[in-house]
């Protein structure tokens, strides 16, 4: 890996990071914060492998005792939380989602992405998240989807678009990902 | 900017490795599962609180923020138990997650980020195997603490000129003409850390073996 995907994937836990220091709403145990926005710029922009390492490192920051959860938590305390599911879905996320976009490169827009970060963002996290919830927190199904779902969608919805809007402009200025070149015809 | 939860003392458990302090932390939550009663949890509880307050002197403000933070699931265990088991129950479950997130907060006050770090590098040194190497893991910590108030200085230049000329965008126009060249310009700014660095030799490839003499040959 070269210094520089190192640089991106050190940028992009600190956005991640940045994105914490925004207020968190909070609603039940799981609270409403900018930081999955970080998670899906992480793959829409760096691509699955280095979006994937982005947040695996922001993670090992937050292990470490920096408090950088959305409300100040850090250490390895929610990582024995009630949102620890969530914690541990995102590098996963991310990395579906930079999936996702490099399979759509060569034409992404704003939908394309916006679907990626929905399949990878929403549909992945709470698939993670919320079965832990339910387990750790000993909640029935009902509660669990509710309080751990429901209540979230409509903010990851613009999260979603938001992060797909700024991968398209970015992809057209500053292409990070990286597509082999089709060989070119020179007949 | 203060970033780290370490919090200064000058006591034995600051002193102690990072890496023992770790492995006690996990040799505790295998214990708090193993030995499921209200009576083990509750001990527990007074021993980190007994190393936390007394033997490492932390502050009552620095475990209670922690405590704070896991509040509302706290109270949804007890209240979830109390209405589907019963209220001991619920009491044993939420005392044994309170003991593990505050000798968590323990752990995490009394050591430095540096010898967490170092921790990290050694924990990756099994990944060598599979091409990683820890240097280059410590080195991406760094970087990306490095980011972090580079970040939030950039953020507040471009607030700070918006409000200068009456006013930010918002919605879609900020997303296009504030977030997106923000995000450009910082991953041009990492761009040109890593070629700084590659520059002082840091680059991934090892450097070639040198020739027996240093003296240029002759075509």
């Amino acid at each position: 890996m070269k210094t520089r995907d190192l640089a991106y994937i050190a940028l992009f836990a600190a956005i991640v990071a940045v994105l914490g220091t925004l207020p968190a709403i909070n609603v039940g145990p799981v609270p409403i914060t900018a930081q999955t926005l970080g998670v899906m710029l992480a793959g829409s922009v760096l691509g699955a492998r280095r979006g994937f390492l982005a947040v695996l490192l922001f993670l090992v920051l937050v292990a470490v005792g920096l408090p950088l959860l959305a409300s100040g938590a850090g250490g390895l305390a929610p990582f024995a939380g009630a949102s620890a599911g969530y914690l541990f879905s995102w590098p996963l996320a991310a990395a579906v989602i930079g999936w996702l976009t490099e399979r759509t490169w060569d034409r992404y827009n704003v939908a394309l992405g916006m679907l990626a970060n929905v399949l990878g963002g929403i549909v992945v996290i709470y698939a993670v998240g919320v079965p832990v919830l339910k387990v750790v927190a000993g909640l029935p199904w009902e509660t669990a989807l509710w309080s751990g779902a429901a209540v979230f969608v409509p903010g990851d919805l613009v999260k979603a678009f938001a992060a797909a809007a700024i991968a398209d402009v970015v992809r057209r200025s500053y292409p990070v990902i990286e597509r082999p070149r089709r060989a070119v015809d020179t007949r | 900017m203060t970033l780290a939860l370490y919090v200064p003392r000058s006591s034995v458990v600051h002193r102690m490795h990072a890496g023992v302090k770790l492995l006690g932390l996990a040799v505790l939550a295998v214990l708090l599962f193993a030995l499921p009663t209200l009576t083990a949890a509750g001990a527990a509880l007074a021993g980190v609180l007994a190393v936390g307050l007394l033997l490492a002197r932390l502050p009552v403000a620095v475990l209670a923020r922690q405590a704070r933070a896991v509040r509302w699931w706290l109270l949804a265990l007890l209240v979830v138990h109390a209405l589907t088991t019963d209220v001991r129950t619920g009491a044993h479950v939420s005392l044994r997650l309170l003991t593990l997130v505050l000798a968590a907060a323990v752990v995490t006050a009394t050591t430095r980020v540096n010898a967490m770090v170092a921790v990290v590098e050694w924990l990756c040194a099994p990944l060598r195997l599979v091409g990683v190497r820890p240097a280059r893991v410590g080195l991406a910590i760094t970087m990306a603490l490095r980011f972090i108030p580079v970040l939030i200085e950039r953020a507040d230049r471009i607030r700070a000129a918006q409000a200068a000329r009456g006013g930010s965008p918002r919605g879609l126009r900020a997303l296009r003409t504030t977030i997106a060249p923000l995000l450009v310009q910082v991953l041009q700014m990492a761009h040109d850390v890593s070629e700084a660095l590659d520059a002082r030799g840091a680059d991934d490839v090892p450097p070639p073996r040198r020739r027996r003499s240093p003296t240029l040959e002759t075509p």
